[in-house]
């Protein structure tokens, strides 16, 4: 990737985890840590390889993004602020009565959002159902989602593996957020969901790794997705939970808290706050 | 009485027949033969999905495909859409209101021989209280094509019950009307008003005519649509008899017993009895015989009816 596209995308994840920390500072609640470990995925997506346009959010042959992991609503209100299909302002509403921006995504209120999720193992299954859709009109568009690694302990997770290999759904590609951590602790120690990669190979899928804070292996990881045909795709994505705020980064704590006065200043400050 | 055709098989014949005219896509559960829904997968294999043995998938991935604007009949038996798939028809169906019509068969205890597990009897109750959700339970072979219809040309979700067991058609398909949310008035009276649905109004009709016998003149009025429910017809008709007894092959408590209560209590509160199971379990017997047992006859819907007149003079 040329250095100035990997310049943008770098100065948008910036915005995207500021804005993290300041829908999460706001609504004093919700989740900044799996949030900001997906910051650079979507803005790899939103801004570089996904089909779609804020002014049309419904256009038909876009391509689709589902937020499995709906707690992290923060992440994807905050990229498709920045993209444009709503003021970055509303941002501060998050959580609140009057705003459109609920704790968990919501299709019938948020333009861009493709599918209201929240409980865990869902929105794989409906970007499942995008995909199967598209396959049926003949469309070329593609559907993305992004999963937890503890979201995948969901037994309804494996039935939409077995769906998506059963259906050759190759317009499918998710990432699984590696991050290691669930709310209770080490993913490995609550319930043990690795090897994921070994787990969808034999599901049928085809598999592959990246480097979820790095764009030209995010980069690969997506071409190679999209040049796999009858198969649907995985992305075991390495990532670091809370990735950008010193004291956030590998905390299970920060899962699903918010930061004080102080916290929120310091974080900001280390996101390049002016 | 004519024929006798189950719910289910009318329900397979009909998305086969609606399949012309209307773009939508049928889903099953590894049931299509039970469901009838092979029906359809003859006639438009393409689009026919079969999903396994997986219903939390099926009615998530049926959010999906209705997230890009199709239509979607999801079809499996009612206790594994209903109560299986409970919290998927919810937050990934209900809560977005996208149209996936739930085709739910082998409800109620006229299951039979498979048993209580098989048996669903809080379907309704469960289905009713989503916000949005439209839920159906059809009479007979004509109604059930009519409310495959209106599920087709409804904007939203909607819960249609179907039975396994082939039930009398007393519907005349050339005068039969469907409108939902519209209650059906199939005789006047005005001593008592039998509320029914699903195969119960058969029986509703028959205690009817048992009553006339002893000079007790009965209303009997279908409900097909149990949401949203005709408030307006319950109500003006139990103003006039006074009296109610609902009917229906589902526990007494959260279905169509329990949706006419709160339309009475809060516009004329009138003595009431509920034929259905009495919050029990099915078990495993001949259709005819469970009905007898779990009290959901045309014998039993009198006596109830006479058990509410009599609560009038109270």
């Amino acid at each position: 990737m040329e250095q100035a596209k990997k310049d943008k995308l770098a100065k948008v994840a910036q915005n995207i985890r500021r804005d993290i920390i300041t829908e999460v500072y706001s609504a004093s609640s919700g989740h900044p840590g799996g949030s900001l470990g997906t910051a650079d995925i979507l803005a790899y997506l939103y801004f570089e390889e996904m089909n779609v346009d804020p002014k049309n959010p419904k256009m038909a042959d876009r391509d689709r993004f589902v937020m499995s992991k709906g707690h992290c609503a923060p992440a994807l209100y905050a990229v498709l602020a920045e993209r444009g299909y709503f003021p970055v302002e509303d941002l501060k509403g998050f959580r609140s009565i009057d705003s459109h921006l609920e704790g968990h995504p919501d299709m019938k209120k948020v333009p861009g959002v493709d599918m209201s999720t929240g409980s865990l193992g869902q929105g794989v299954c409906a970007a499942g159902g995008m995909a199967m859709a598209g396959k049926l009109d003949k469309k070329d568009y593609r559907v993305y989602a992004i999963l937890g690694d503890g979201e995948i302990e969901e037994g309804q997770v494996w039935e939409a593996a077995m769906f998506a290999a059963q259906y050759n759904l190759d317009n499918l590609t998710i990432f699984v957020d590696f991050n290691g951590l669930q709310i209770d602790g080490d993913i490995t120690k609550v319930m043990n969901p690795t090897p994921i990669d070994k787990k969808f190979e034999a599901f049928g899928w085809n598999v592959l790794t990246c480097d979820a804070h790095d764009f030209d292996s995010i980069e690969a990881a997506v071409s190679a997705a999209k040049a796999t045909k009858g198969k649907p795709t995985a992305i075991v994505a390495k990532s670091v939970k809370g990735k950008g705020v010193s004291f956030m980064e590998n905390q299970a704590g920060w899962h699903g808290k918010a930061p004080n006065e102080e916290e929120y200043n310091q974080a900001m400050k280390e996101l390049g706050a002016e | 009485m004519a024929d006798k055709i189950a719910t289910r098989e009318a329900y397979g014949s009909a998305l086969a027949e609606f399949g012309d005219k209307y773009d939508f896509v049928v889903m099953d559960a590894d049931l299509s033969k039970s469901t009838k829904t092979d029906t359809f997968k003859k006639k438009f294999p393409e689009r026919f999905i079969n999903m396994g043995i997986a219903e939390a998938n099926m009615i998530t991935t049926a959010a999906g495909i209705a997230s890009c604007g199709k239509t979607v009949f999801a079809s499996s038996f009612a206790m594994f859409a209903s109560g299986r798939a409970f919290e998927q028809v919810r937050n990934s169906v209900a809560y977005p209101h996208l149209n996936v019509k739930i085709g739910a068969t082998h409800a109620g205890i006229s299951v039979g021989e498979d048993g209580a597990t098989h048996q669903c009897l809080e379907d309704i109750a469960l289905m009713r209280a989503l916000p949005g959700m439209v839920v159906i339970s059809p009479a007979d072979a004509i109604e059930a094509r009519a409310a495959v219809l209106a599920a087709i040309e409804h904007d939203g979700p909607v819960y249609l019950r179907f039975g396994r067991l082939s039930v009398p058609v007393y519907n005349d398909p050339a005068t039969y009307k469907f409108e939902l949310g519209k209650g059906i008035v199939l005789s006047e009276g005005s001593d008592v008003t039998i509320i029914a649905n699903g195969l119960l109004v058969p029986e509703a009709v028959n205690a009817a005519e048992m009553l006339k016998a002893d000079g007790i003149r009965a209303e009997v009025i279908n409900i097909h649509t149990i949401k949203p429910i005709d408030a307006e017809l319950i109500t003006k008709s139990v103003s006039k008899t006074g009296a109610v007894v609902t009917c229906e092959e589902h526990n007494i408590i959260g279905g169509l017993g329990s949706a006419v209560a709160e339309v009475l209590c809060e516009n004329c509160p009138a003595p009431m009895e509920r034929i259905g199971a009495k919050d029990k379990f099915g078990k495993s017997g001949k259709p005819a015989a469970l009905l007898k047992m779990y009290e959901m006859t045309a014998d039993d819907i009198a006596a109830a009816a006479k058990r509410a007149i009599k609560k009038k003079t109270k």
